[in-house]
């Protein structure tokens, strides 16, 4: 069996939900069910655990894990806290790094994001840190004891896929880490193109949340990234620049050998 | 350089767009521009709108504006709550589930000196997980104060970006200098006020003007100080004690246009659109680029308390409570946010 080994936990779907843009809390019960999702990442900044009511929380499969992301913190400091409070209110101990200090462009602050790493490593947590492409931040993530290293594929919301691909892909081959892509892929085809390379899962919210039909769109992403999977296992063929003839020019050379 | 200077002397293909987005012959394009701002919106900020309500602390002020019920020549009665009420108010608002609030003041820094907001603010820190100030200019030094108290917003109406008019309808007190009020909203993003809020009050000049000043000033905020998230406001003037009638009155139409404008132009700006708008209305602005709106406010100092309902600011417009306004979002398809920050 496929199973993908991270922060102390054994997955079998590589499909990871954010919540964060959803017109209605109640749509994510029925999302996990149809695609079989097993990780799910919340914004503390969202959960209010004083108000049951609206308490995000509620909507989710107990037997999901529950990645809680540290949105809106601007410092490693405010990372840090922000990851504490949400495991002291029963979080779990999985934490998903988002340090950014740019709101126009919500590009993750890796050197920051590096240190809250360092830090949270060192308190037990299993930590998922988002950054930006960068081999030698990376390769510090990994030393600092990052569970696993989350790439964006192009900015948050965006859709625009993987813009990214070819530094995810050095990540991928140079990083012992699962690579998982978060951010910006926008069709279940960029999913597929992310797995197909080896990304080790794919993290997407804004693409199911804003679709017509999140439940479908879901169904499809998690399709996607199985076929993406599957292919990257299937090891396929090298890609070519030219056609390779079945005959080829040079062949009666190999009469010599 | 300033925002003035940028101001006199911008140059970028995008700004002229912006302008011709707020020009009379864009109002021919709306539907166009309302498509394409929903999409933007919704993969931005997702089918999400932010709630939050006012708290009125005192309503004493020694400006003369001629638009504001608060008006030092008004005849109201004037109050400053206690901490103590101000804890009240506070906790009957929490318990309609809002967590994020905005606490505003008149401008006089004897009856409501800084030091007691920044007291109030942090008895509320008990209740709300985001509090914002919406109170007269203060120094750099003074907003870090009150950040130290645990606000985190900062609220601020240049009100007019044109001068001239600007010196006009503000006839006496701190409140005329201009550019002291202008640069308050930059010296909260250096104070490191998390979230910033600026706008103008339709109805005191030509709105093309005026929402095109305010969208260069947002989107030179948001350039110099990333880490600030950005929202911009443009309520129109409702009628107050005193009587005051705006000059250039501006149609729902108009409302819309500088909404899909300012979208189109600064696609991550956060819209807040308050109860000084109809019900109706504001339920048709969810999908068009709108991310805040109050709800279940009330414009009078301890109006939720014992209050008289006669002396608020303004009167309201939309009237519904928190839960009838959670209603309301849903039923336009949108998740109504009632928490969206922690307070760290």
């Amino acid at each position: 069996m496929d199973v993908l080994k991270v922060g102390g936990k054994e997955l079998l779907n590589r499909l990871f939900l954010g919540t964060g843009k959803f017109a209605s809390d109640a749509l994510i019960p029925g999302i996990i069910k149809a695609s079989g999702i097993q990780v799910v990442t919340v914004a503390l900044r969202r959960v209010d655990f004083d108000n049951p009511q609206e308490n995000m929380l509620n909507y989710i499969d107990k037997d999901c894990i529950l990645m809680p992301n540290t949105s809106g913190a601007r410092t490693a400091a405010e990372a840090a806290k922000i990851a504490r409070i949400a495991r002291a209110c029963g979080c779990g101990n999985w934490v998903k790094i988002e340090v950014i200090k740019d709101n126009k462009y919500l590009l993750p602050d890796n050197y920051e994001t590096l240190r809250a790493t360092e830090i949270l490593a060192n308190e037990g947590f299993a930590v998922f840190p988002y950054m930006s492409p960068d081999l030698m931040v990376a390769r510090q993530l990994r030393d600092a004891g990052a569970a696993a290293v989350m790439p964006l594929g192009s900015p948050i919301g965006t859709n625009r896929g993987l813009r990214t691909k070819e530094l995810v892909r050095i990540l991928i081959d140079e990083i012992d880490l699962p690579i998982i892509v978060d951010a910006g892929i926008g069709k279940p085809s960029e999913a597929a193109e992310a797995m197909e390379m080896g990304a080790a899962a794919v993290l997407v919210n804004t693409a199911i949340a804003v679709a017509g039909d999140p439940v479908g769109m879901a169904e499809a992403f998690s399709l996607a990234v199985k076929a993406g999977r599957q292919a990257f296992l299937a090891d396929p063929g090298a890609v070519k620049e030219y056609a390779e003839a079945s005959s080829p020019l040079t062949g009666f050379l190999r009469d010599e050998e | 350089m300033g925002f003035s200077a940028l101001y006199q002397n911008y140059q970028s293909k995008d700004i002229e767009l912006f302008r011709s987005l707020l020009s009379a012959s864009a109002g021919s394009s709306l539907e166009e521009m309302a498509s394409k701002a929903n999409e933007l919106t919704v993969r931005h900020f997702g089918r999400v709108i932010y709630l939050y309500t006012p708290l009125y602390l005192s309503n004493y002020c020694t400006n003369q504006c001629v638009y504001c019920g608060f008006n030092v020549k008004n005849n109201l009665r004037r109050r400053t709550l206690t901490v103590a009420e101000v804890e009240n108010e506070g906790k009957l608002i929490a318990e309609t589930g809002l967590r994020h609030i905005l606490v505003l003041t008149g401008e006089s820094r004897q009856e409501s000196p800084v030091a007691y907001i920044a007291d109030c603010v942090s008895r509320l820190r008990r209740y709300f997980s985001s509090i914002s100030v919406e109170i007269y200019p203060l120094e750099a030094s003074d907003y870090e104060t009150l950040i130290k108290a645990g606000a985190d917003g900062l609220t601020i109406y240049q009100e007019i970006y044109d001068p001239v008019v600007y010196d006009r309808v503000h006839i006496k007190g701190p409140k005329k200098n201009y550019q002291f009020r202008l640069n308050a909203p930059e010296r909260a993003c250096l104070a490191g006020m998390r979230t910033v809020n600026i706008g103008v009050l339709l109805g005191l000049g030509d709105w093309r003007k005026e929402v095109f000043a305010l969208g260069l000033h947002a989107r030179y905020l948001q350039d110099k100080y990333p880490s600030t998230e950005i929202n911009v406001s443009f309520p129109r003037i409702r009628p107050t004690l005193g009587g005051f009638q705006p000059e250039f009155p501006v149609r729902d139409r108009d409302m819309v246009q500088m909404i899909l404008a300012l979208r189109l132009f600064l696609p991550r700006v956060g819209i807040t659109v308050s109860t000084r708008e109809k019900a109706g209305f504001r339920d048709n602005l969810i999908r068009l680029g709108v991310t805040r709106m109050s709800a279940g406010s009330c414009t009078e100092v301890g109006g939720r308390l014992d209050g008289g309902g006669q002396d608020g600011q303004f009167d309201i417009s939309d009237t519904r409570s928190v839960a009838e306004m959670k209603e309301a979002i849903l039923k336009q398809g949108y998740q109504p946010v009632f928490k969206d920050w922690v307070a760290i």
